[in-house]
């Protein structure tokens, strides 16, 4: 009796005191196949190239990180989480780029009471009632971009608005951010204009047919499309091709109007607005940095994606510094997460009670720059220091 | 409204088209050989990829076309002398596993050779814009889908009623022994109308590339679509595909885009719009089955 009680007192000590640990492991799932592969991509390349930069080590231990591609399907997401957190013992996840992915994959993740670091993905679900300690958002909170751009449309005068979006959580919370600073009932400056039409595609069309004379037979003044990656790109070049933008406005969040659709697109996108909360044109020392080195590495500016996939790199660095590599220690790493104590190329930014972050918006318009290349240009700024709208529902335990 | 019904009208027409290209050849495999091609959707992915890896070479649209369908046809032949020769004496569910096999194949061999990725395919910069008809603007590169498909239907309709080779397809079709008891080489025949195929699937693949993307996996999709279209229409029967991928074109695009519409004024905006697709979609498999309860042969059989 007293052996198993000591053995007892041996292993609840040995489980209270964390040891540094002496390699870090990260497990990157994205999604680097099919139409959505683009953001994936870039994300991926975006947290290498921080790994280079850190000399492969995550704060200054030794790091693996294990990448995989989750083939834009939650149950090849889950499968894969599942392998990461139980086999191969990650230490923090992060890459998922779709917010259906992001809550198929969660629950798994928290339970195992892993630390997720999302580089893009920010369901309202996670930063309203089913918050959780273990779920950071490096990038944003779905809702943002499409309120700054709700704001911008607004500001600017636009009376009819047409929105198309894909049927998923991230399309329904672009929605629901758009009208929330477009829209007269719910806009804080009394809006006048009206949201005509809301289409709704499928998550992955690539055909724009059919939706598109739904857009002509309507005539809106402006409209705002939320697609990303392939989608986007496909729906660009058809609008144009249709000739609707003679009369229409396009207006996109940043991620559907980021350097990887621009490549694909080129010259139809010129004179189109977007909301970001960075720019490969912003001026500090850390921003200069990370795109002169991705377009040294990779050949092609970065995209918001890549500065997301960055700087998820420099937060796990910066976190286990923190804790000095004893990543066991659960709470003490929360505190060294939530400390933010790493330089984003975005600029200053904080992390809210919800994990989210409270930063500033931009708009950028593209344009062509000195050397005729046609890009994003920061026009100026649409919201300081914004908090997403559903913090107040997070009772973070 | 009359402008957007016949803008739909159009695009239903263009995805006919299209459809129809793959069908097709789909339908005289089917059809003669009585051999089942799961793979058909392959080789539209893969001539797409030629078409694409074409036009980069030669930055031009129409020299990657020609290219691409030619090496296409050529691909075709060899896997009709290696493969498809050897899989109509089996039955049929060895050709389900042999071509599901090749599906898989051609996937992986895609991803190896041009990258999971989507490849990029841009329509020639005259055609990138719209151009006005009836009194509204429509793409004008769609259009030349159209023309497309329209000729190549007119050249499959001259080869196959009107040639002595479309008589001998036709009778392959409706009875082979008795084809072969007259003395034609139905073999040779085949040969020739499965290389035919090939070269449609790569045409599809190419043309439908700047308007899509060009990426592993776009055949399986469409592939459904493609056999659904030769059941309506009767297996064997190129009228049948024609007329059959002219429906499900049709009812597929303007059960997308009117159904959502309709329902907006029961429900709210994003159940119409999860609702509208579903609905559109069982109205194919309604209509194929409406269909096969009064002729179970399809509308135009081969073998009446």
């Amino acid at each position: 009796m007293s052996l198993r009680l000591t053995t007892l007192a041996a292993a609840l000590l040995l489980a209270s005191s964390a040891h540094a640990a002496e390699q870090i492991k990260v497990g990157l799932l994205s999604t680097l196949s099919g139409p959505g592969a683009g953001l994936g991509v870039d994300i991926r390349d975006g947290f290498n190239l921080a790994m280079k930069h850190l000399n492969g080590k995550l704060g200054g231990l030794p790091a693996e990180v294990l990448i995989a591609d989750d083939q834009q399907n939650p149950d090849v997401a889950k499968q894969t989480a599942d392998k990461f957190l139980k086999k191969d013992k990650v230490d923090f996840m992060t890459g998922i780029v779709f917010s259906n992915l992001m809550l198929a994959v969660g629950p798994t993740v928290f339970e195992n009471k892993t630390f997720y670091i999302s580089a893009n993905a920010g369901p309202s679900q996670y930063a309203g009632e089913q918050c959780n300690p273990f779920f950071f958002n490096v990038a944003w909170q779905n809702d943002n971009l499409h309120e700054a751009v709700g704001k911008t449309v607004h500001d600017k005068g636009f009376k009819n608005v047409v929105i198309v979006t894909p049927n998923y959580p991230g399309g329904k919370d672009a929605v629901a951010g758009f009208k929330r600073y477009y829209a007269p009932k719910e806009a804080p400056a009394g809006g006048k204009g009206k949201v005509v039409d809301e289409i709704y595609t499928k998550l992955g069309q690539l055909d724009y047919a059919a939706e598109l004379a739904q857009i002509r037979a309507t005539k809106p003044d402006a409209l705002f499309f939320f697609l990303p990656g392939g989608m986007g790109i496909n729906f660009v070049k058809q609008f144009v091709a249709a000739g609707l933008s003679r009369d229409t406005q396009l207006f996109a969040p940043g991620f559907s109007a980021d350097e990887d659709i621009i490549k694909a697109v080129g010259a139809p996108m010129m004179g189109m607005f977007n909301s970001s909360h960075w720019a490969h044109d912003m001026d500090n020392a850390e921003n200069k940095r990370f795109v002169a080195d991705f377009q040294k590495e990779f050949g092609r500016l970065p995209s918001l994606y890549a500065s997301q996939g960055y700087d998820a790199a420099l937060m796990m660095d910066a976190a286990v510094r923190d804790v000095k590599g004893k990543v066991d220690d659960k709470a003490a790493l929360q505190k060294a997460l939530e400390a933010k104590r790493f330089k984003s190329v975005r600029g200053d930014f904080k992390f809210n009670t919800n994990h989210y972050p409270v930063q500033n918006y931009y708009l950028r318009a593209i344009s062509k720059d000195a050397t005729g290349r046609v890009t994003n240009k920061t026009m100026g700024t649409i919201f300081t220091n914004h908090a997403d709208a559903y913090v107040a529902q997070c009772k973070m335990k | 409204m009359t402008q957007l019904v016949l803008e739909q009208a159009l695009n239903g027409l263009q995805f006919g088209l299209m459809l129809f290209l793959l069908a097709a050849g789909l339908t005289l495999v089917f059809g003669i050989m009585d051999c089942i091609n799961l793979a058909h959707g392959s080789l539209y992915m893969v001539g797409a990829y030629f078409v694409a890896a074409a036009a980069q070479a030669a930055d031009s649209f129409w020299i990657g076309l020609g290219a691409g369908v030619a090496g296409a046809a050529v691909l075709g032949l060899l896997l009709e002398l290696t493969l498809f020769r050897q899989l109509y004496k089996r039955d049929h569910l060895s050709q389900v596993l042999a071509t599901f096999a090749l599906i898989l194949i051609a996937n992986e061999a895609v991803r190896m050779l041009w990258g999971a990725q989507p490849v990029m395919l841009n329509p020639p910069d005259a055609l990138a814009g719209p151009v006005e008809i009836a009194g509204f603007f429509y793409p004008a590169y769609r259009l030349v889908i159209i023309a497309f498909g329209l000729a190549v239907a007119g050249l499959l309709y001259l080869l196959v009623a009107k040639s002595r080779v479309g008589m001998w397809v036709r009778a392959g079709a409706s009875n082979r022994e008795m084809t072969e008891a007259l003395g034609i080489n139905v073999r040779n025949l085949f040969t020739a109308v499965f290389v035919f195929g090939a070269a449609l699937c790569a045409l599809a693949g190419g043309l439908l590339g700047p308007l899509l993307a060009v990426q592993v996996g776009m055949g399986e999709s469409v592939l459904i679509l493609a056999f659904v279209v030769i059941i309506i229409g009767g297996i064997g029967s190129i009228r049948g595909a024609l007329v059959g991928s002219l429906i499900v074109g049709t009812v597929d695009t303007l059960g997308r885009a009117l159904l959502p519409t309709l329902l907006r004024a029961a429900l709210p905006a994003d159940a119409a719009a999860t609702l509208g697709p579903t609905l559109a979609s069982i109205l194919i498999y309604l209509l194929m089955a409406g269909i096969l309860f009064f002729k179970p042969q399809g509308l135009f059989p081969a073998r009446a």
